[in-house]
């Protein structure tokens, strides 16, 4: 097996390609993300690492717009994202220039995806060390869409995803309590998910919400609000379950 | 309402009085032909084969403006290499009819109204006329029928059949086809001129 992963142009004997899949346990091990699609709004959560103290936190922000109606979100190798994200925000404008009309979601996510797949396919090179999430409406028919890409460079549609670390754990809340949102409790679905395997907090947890209007990202404040909203729901859940069970 | 002749000169030659000059890109766009013949008829064509490459990828079909766009390129990297082209694109997509201006300089123009080629000066002027933005499909295949004829009366390298097309929400579809010379009789039928008093033999008193 040692022999078969060294380059990725080789597959191995039993048909992987053993770079890909170390990229994809590169991000396992990245930050916990997710993505939840609403009626009207799409929420991107990330996890977000305590802040040391004297960086500026503003300068690491994990929730990045593409363009205007476009945002995206990863969990990985954040160098990475950074060459993947110039690369998707030229050929936003690019797509702008050759035929006038703003790019659909699933245009730029099979671009992205499509830049995944030529690195797992050339000399020299290694996969990008990623899986992003990709929100956004699409112009004209204001339809919202979720994508998710892998360092495959495969891609697929979403009603609500997770990535990165324990992201397992986030899925399986996710396919549990997932039903069809708007607005706020599109928000609060996103933030319950991350909160599973996040500590709890504000400054833990960086939130974005996509509506026609833009991309606006959530102050730490707005999110401790909706925590502590999340946690008093919880609580009386679980004294209504503890309730009825006392009295008989 | 898109309307075009069908003739085609070399020098003083007429080549052909039956080109086909509305290229039909696909069933909801139409592309003018004025200029080099071979230039305009392939790359129409090679903007339909991109037209329908963008609708398998996108699974929507392209726009009026993309698909002019997608042209105009083209012809703006051959820039100065001989290509010769006028066309006008026309289709009707998404946000309703459109109407593109593109020449072989790379010039692309977005309008209501266009006049191309060697007679265009004379379809102009009956086009400017008789336009209004809010004339009915019949209104605006006779106008342009009008100015087909004017143009191929006055020069000599219009001429042969004057085809009119109409796009709209479900697509193209082609009006009439007269040719030119029969159109002018119709337009100007011949009178029957006033005879003069004969002259007859003078009675002798």
């Amino acid at each position: 097996m040692a022999r078969y992963d060294r380059a990725i142009t080789v597959f191995s004997p039993d048909g992987h390609l053993f770079q890909v899949e170390y990229a994809l346990e590169a991000v396992r091990k990245g930050n916990a993300a997710v993505g939840v699609r609403g009626t009207d709004t799409i929420v991107l959560g990330v996890e977000k690492k305590s802040t040391v103290k004297l960086q500026d936190s503003r300068s690491v922000r994990k929730i990045v717009s593409l363009d205007d109606h476009i945002a995206l979100a990863c969990a990985g190798l954040k160098a990475d994202a950074r060459v993947l994200i110039n690369k998707a925000r030229i050929e936003c404008q690019s797509h702008r220039l050759t035929v006038e009309d703003p790019v659909t979601v699933e245009y730029i996510t099979r671009y992205i995806a499509g830049l995944q797949q030529k690195y797992t396919q050339s000399g020299g090179v290694r996969p990008f060390g990623l899986s992003t999430l990709i929100v956004g409406f699409d112009p004209y028919t204001g339809v919202p869409s979720l994508y998710q890409t892998d360092p495959s460079g495969t891609f697929s549609a979403w009603k609500a995803n997770a990535t990165g670390r324990n992201s397992n754990s986030m899925r399986e809340f996710l396919e549990k309590n997932y039903k069809e949102t708007s607005g706020q409790e599109t928000i609060k679905l996103a933030i319950r998910a991350l909160l599973e395997v996040v500590e709890s907090g504000g400054k833990n947890i960086e939130v974005a919400v996509m509506t026609k209007e833009g991309l606006r990202q959530l102050e730490e404040a707005e999110i401790d609000a909706i925590v502590a909203e999340i946690e008093t729901e919880k609580a009386a859940a679980e004294a209504a379950k503890k309730g009825p069970a006392k009295e008989t | 309402m898109v309307a075009a002749d069908s003739r085609a000169s070399m020098g003083g030659y007429i080549s052909s009085q039956s080109v086909k000059k509305i290229i039909e890109i696909n069933p909801y766009m139409l592309g003018t032909m004025a200029g080099g013949a071979a230039d305009c008829q392939f790359w129409h064509r090679n903007l339909g084969i991109k037209c329908r490459l963008h609708e398998l990828a996108n699974k929507r079909r392209i726009s009026v403006t993309g698909a002019s766009k997608l042209l105009a390129n083209i012809l703006y990297s051959y820039r100065g290499m001989g290509l010769s082209v006028g066309t006008m694109i026309a289709g009707w997509d998404e946000k309703g009819p459109g109407l593109y201006y593109v020449d072989s300089e790379g010039g692309r123009l977005k309008g209501t109204k266009f006049s191309v080629g060697s007679g265009s000066p004379y379809a102009y002027g009956v086009l400017d006329s008789g336009y209004h933005y809010d004339m009915t499909i019949d209104e605006a295949a006779e106008l342009a029928r009008r100015s087909i004829y004017h143009a191929t009366f006055r020069d000599g390298a219009s001429g042969g059949v004057a085809s009119v097309y109409h796009v709209g929400p479900t697509g193209w579809t082609k009006l009439s086809g007269d040719d030119v010379g029969e159109l002018h009789y119709s337009y100007y039928p011949v009178e029957p001129a006033i005879v003069e008093q004969e002259m007859t033999e003078a009675v002798v008193a």
